[in-house]
């Protein structure tokens, strides 16, 4: 009954929309500490610790340094994907706020369409901050291929911000959100390397973590960060997980 | 779509024929039928599980009928949703907006959906929101939400407005005010669908009135009209000095149905009701303190038609 897009919004109503979602993460900043503060913060830690400038055999020779920077930048796309966006679709449904807007003549699929992009838009402005302070600040070395980098990066939030609309599309109370968040939270930032770096990982681990969306969207962003275009394997398994996630969401959303 | 109307007698704002909607085995609405003029305020009245709301729901196209046609300003709700949206504005029963937006933003962002939005100040003051303009939601009193529940509902400047159980939750002062701001809403000849199961509400406020029981229409008409209509029927109203079976009432022909508000006991029926009622009490060894007649009040009606009281209603005594 409740329809994802009517035929005409209003022109300024998807605008009005962006900015209250924009305001309550800014109320509500979670996502935005964990997202953005987080993995800043680490990147100060990382670029003080002498341990983390030696070179590495077995990074290829890289820094630990320079092999942290793209498991902190999948950080940032994976706290705001998962830990900003689902809780308040959660929380619109069961309190009935889509039931409120669909009598309105915008559609309640505005209102999830401005949620993901605010949680884009604060993706892009947490991984800018980050690759700036840490060319500017750290000596990391300006990514090599930029145009890698950011297709490695995009592909990366499309899959995680799909798995956020999911998590946000089936969790069936906002208190089992946090649930979801956790125990998809921690299993990827595990598998992109945020304790074990991947090349270090045993061969089943690195075998599983090249499957995630996380594990290859590292992988995607150190081969672009050094100049090589990344092969077609994580690029397609990022797409794939954003194909599969936005299909799912799309079919298990309950509006009530 | 409805043929265009013809001069001087306009098509009703709200057409609903033979609506039934039914939830797995619960029959929400039975079988509704009613007809809202243009510019009028109809209110529709009965109690909790009647099928008032499931009835508006339909009417405002979050519910497809099972059976049944419905038409609001020519349009069919199930269809033609987001054209019919800008033309009728809303106050549901959940009244849920974001926690930590504040009111001025929440209307703000209302008033951006409609092609010919009201004046948000105009608006706020006469619902006595100025005031609470930077004020959270979630700070709100009940009150306070439910009033911004009708600016919301009024923020488009619809033709229709549909409002379910607006007073609900309010003081009585606050509940004055809102009937206040519906009468000025009436005056901008905007047709009103009103729920409630408030009787003083629907007497002072209503044009006409649907009394609903059990998902079906018991009675459609003026509040005098109805009141008029039951005038044979007779009512009964005591506080009894001690309990009694219901079945020593029941059995008696005088008496139709037997409801218990409280302390309080009402029962209908016709003959010679009040006597009847005070010697099989005093048989069985119970007085009945109080004792009033029925007043042929919309209430009275509702009792006298339906066979059942409103027991939630919380009527003024």
């Amino acid at each position: 009954m409740i329809s994802l897009a009517g035929p005409r919004q209003m022109p300024g109503a998807f605008a009005q929309l962006a900015l209250n979602e924009a305001r309550l993460a800014w109320r509500s900043p979670r996502g935005l500490v964990i997202g953005i503060g987080f993995p800043v913060g680490m990147l100060v830690l990382f670029g003080e610790l002498p341990r983390y400038k030696q070179h590495v055999a077995s990074l290829g020779g890289l820094t630990r340094f320079d092999a942290e920077v793209p498991v902190l930048a999948t950080l940032v796309v994976a706290a705001l994907a998962l830990l900003s966006l689902p809780a308040p679709l959660a929380t619109y449904r069961e309190q009935g706020i889509l039931r409120r807007m669909a009598v309105t003549p915008v559609r309640p699929g505005l209102l999830l369409a401005a949620q993901v992009a605010v949680n884009a838009a604060l993706t892009v402005i947490g991984l800018v901050i980050l690759f700036s302070a840490g060319v500017a600040g750290f000596g990391v070395a300006a990514p090599k291929d930029p145009g890698a980098l950011v297709l490695s990066l995009t592909l990366c939030t499309s899959a995680l911000l799909a798995l956020g609309l999911f998590i946000g599309a089936v969790a069936p109370t906002v208190g089992s959100v946090v649930v979801f968040e956790a125990a998809s939270f921690f299993p990827l930032i595990f598998f992109a390397g945020l304790w074990i770096p991947i090349p270090e990982m045993p061969g089943a681990l690195q075998g599983v973590a090249n499957y995630t969306a996380l594990g290859a969207a590292v992988q995607a962003t150190q081969d672009s960060m050094q100049g090589t275009f990344p092969p077609a394997r994580p690029l397609l398994v990022m797409a794939a997980w954003a194909a599969a996630f936005t299909l799912a969401a799309w079919r298990f959303f309950r509006w009530e | 779509m409805t043929a265009a109307p013809a001069e001087g007698c306009p098509a009703p704002a709200v057409e609903v024929a033979h609506l039934r909607k039914v939830y797995g085995r619960t029959v929400a609405v039975d079988d509704v039928s009613l007809s809202v003029r243009d510019g009028e305020i109809f209110g529709i009245l009965g109690p909790n599980g009647a099928g008032k709301t499931t009835t508006v729901e339909c009417v405002l196209g979050l519910r497809r009928p099972d059976e049944g046609t419905i038409r609001v300003l020519g349009f069919d709700p199930g269809r033609q949703a987001t054209e019919l949206h800008q033309l009728v504005g809303a106050q549901l029963q959940s009244k849920a907006l974001p926690a930590k937006l504040r009111v001025g933003e929440i209307l703000a962002m209302y008033r951006s959906f409609y092609r010919q939005p009201a004046d948000i100040a105009g608006l706020a003051d006469s619902l006595g929101l100025a005031a609470k303009r930077d004020v959270y939601y979630r700070s709100l009193s009940g009150g306070q939400k439910q009033r911004l529940s009708i600016a919301l509902a009024l923020i488009g400047s619809p033709r229709v407005a549909v409002l379910d159980e607006m007073t609900t939750g309010l003081d009585p002062q606050a509940r004055r005010d809102t009937w206040e701001l519906i009468e000025s809403v009436r005056e901008r000849h905007v047709t009103i669908l009103l729920v409630t199961h408030f009787m003083e509400e629907a007497e002072r406020l209503c044009d006409r009135v649907a009394l609903i029981d059990r998902g079906r229409v018991v009675a459609i008409d003026t509040p005098a009209g109805l009141a008029e209509k039951t005038k044979g029927a007779k009512l009964v109203r005591f506080t009894p000095s001690a309990p009694f079976d219901d079945r020593l009432l029941l059995d008696l022909r005088e008496v139709r149905n037997l409801e218990r508000a409280g302390r309080r006991v009402v029962v209908t029926g016709s003959g010679d009701l009040v006597n009847a009622i005070i010697l099989t009490l005093a048989a069985a060894g119970v007085a009945a303190h109080d004792v009033e007649m029925g007043t042929s009040s919309l209430e009275d009606a509702f009792v006298a038609l339906t066979g059942r009281h409103p027991r939630e209603a919380g009527v003024p005594a």
